[in-house]
């Protein structure tokens, strides 16, 4: 009966070890630039608090963030980003769902650099569009590190950027992900 | 044999559907790290500026910016195309306001108006705000303090310095009801040093009702009404009432409106409004406001 015991509590065990392919971090970077080309003044921000989740082994990936969370250098501009751009009290979050192509190619268990191809949804503003990018995947001693930029086109979002400011504000943004990634344990 | 075996059996099915649980490639992934509990989050842009029209707002600068307000009040629009609706006549007042706290600020301010120098400070002990533990309301308090630096009128007597001096005291009790409407309550208390008939009572009290009602994103309705309890001069001086818009563009709003007063401060406005919107007495004006950082944002 012990043995029985025993080799119960090894496949528990050895299952619970298995399941160690889920990467996360809640504290990832998220870039945002919409600076016009000939802007004065430049209309950035970082969000240094998104929340980011990786699945080696399906090459699943989601990201979530509060548009709140971004800050920018000039307070009104904050305001009129969460006001009248993104509406963050209407919008309360961005989230992405996608999914690495051919994650076979990344040894998550062998350091190094991999470009892969991501492909996903990007939900901003109420809207979700289909989202392509190249990045890296780089693994370091047992930790992740995601990285990215791609750029989106605020009209698709339905972010209305006026004429008025259109010499300051680009109708594209500038996204650039960086998220370092610890093995997620439960 | 089965009881033998049963807590074993239990332990397997336990280790294997958590096992499942864990394995399984979650549609969900965020959900496994947990959601964020709402925080506790104050609640932002009430009013597009932290006056409404004439009276202060529930509003605060963000700290380490400064707010450069130009105002502008005209002549009486009935004056007509002689005096092109008043627009000839203006009365003035620049002030710099500074945020200090995201719940204290300061201004000053100079007015044509009886060349008037005034100075607040606006504090707001409670702040509306979402989440747990978030109260449903602003309430702020406003000490300022007028200084008339007009020669005197009657030079020959012994005038006292301090009669140039006059006070004023408000709270706010604010909420933003909703993305577009806003309201607020000021009760006000008012001393002059000086006033100009023994009838007039020095302490003069009044309550202040505004509001503001987004129309689209950068576009709002505002008004601004003081009821004054005492110290009225029956067919002399009246309540104050003002009605306006807010138009915010980049970097500037621009508050427009038409309203029965001249002064731009609590004791010129409350004290001296001499013209009477039953009887065609309004007049157009503006604030101008435009925020610059001074101290950078994040740090």
């Amino acid at each position: 009966m012990n043995k029985f015991l025993l080799f119960l509590f090894a496949i528990s065990l050895s299952s619970l070890l298995h399941a160690q392919d889920k990467f996360f971090t809640k504290t990832g970077k998220v870039y945002f630039d919409a600076t016009a080309p000939k802007s004065p003044e430049k209309i950035t921000a970082v969000n240094k608090s998104a929340t980011c989740v990786l699945d080696t082994k399906t090459g699943n990936m989601q990201f979530s963030l509060l548009m709140k969370g971004f800050e920018f250098e000039r307070a009104l501009m904050q305001e009129h980003f969460n006001e009248n751009y993104a509406e963050s009290t209407k919008f309360p979050k961005s989230e992405f769902k996608g999914n690495i192509a051919e994650n076979a190619n990344v040894n998550y268990t062998k350091d190094g650099v991999y470009v892969v191809k991501v492909k996903g949804q990007l939900t901003l503003h109420g809207e979700t569009k289909e989202v392509e990018t190249s990045g890296t995947v780089s693994v370091k001693g047992g930790s992740i590190s995601l990285a990215a930029t791609f750029t989106i086109n605020l009209e698709e979002y339905k972010v209305n950027v006026p004429t008025v400011v259109g010499d300051k504000v680009s109708k594209t943004a500038k996204i650039t992900v960086d998220c370092a990634l610890e093995p997620l344990k439960k | 044999m089965l009881k033998k075996h049963l807590f074993p059996l239990i332990f397997l099915f336990v280790t294997l559907f958590s096992n499942r649980i864990i394995a399984q490639p979650a549609d969900d992934l965020l959900s496994l790290v947990g959601e964020d509990k709402p925080k506790k989050e104050f609640v932002k842009n009430a009013f597009k500026s932290t006056k409404v029209i004439n009276g202060h707002s529930m509003e605060f600068l963000s700290a380490g910016t400064m707010d450069f307000r130009i105002l502008h009040r005209f002549g009486l629009l009935d004056q007509g195309y002689k005096n092109f609706f008043g627009l000839d006549q203006a009365s003035m007042r620049m002030a710099f306001d500074f945020g200090l706290l995201p719940n204290l600020m300061a201004g000053i301010g100079r007015s044509t108006y009886k060349k008037e120098v005034d100075g607040f400070i606006k504090y707001a002990p409670i702040r509306q705000a979402t989440g747990t533990k978030g109260l449903p309301l602003t309430i702020a308090i406003v000490s300022g303090m007028t200084w008339n630096t007009a020669p005197w009128p009657d030079p020959t007597i012994h005038n006292y310095n301090t009669s140039r001096l006059a006070y004023y005291f408000q709270g706010i009790f604010g909420r933003k009801f909703s993305e577009s409407l806003s309201l607020q309550l000021s009760p006000t208390l008012l001393h002059r040093n000086i006033v100009a008939l023994n009838t007039t009572p020095n302490d003069e009290y009044s309550i202040g009702f505004a509001g503001r009602y987004k129309v689209t994103k950068r576009m709002a309705i505002t008004w601004d009404y003081f009821y004054r309890i005492n110290g009225r001069e029956k067919n002399v001086t009246f309540d104050p009432i003002s009605i306006g818009i807010d138009i915010e563009t980049g970097g500037h709003v621009f508050q427009l409106h038409v309203s029965n007063c001249v002064g731009m401060n609590e004791r010129a406005f409350l004290d001296e409004t001499t013209s009477n919107w039953l009887k065609g007495g309004i007049r157009f004006g503006f604030n101008l406001s435009r925020v610059f950082q001074l101290k950078s944002h994040n740090e």
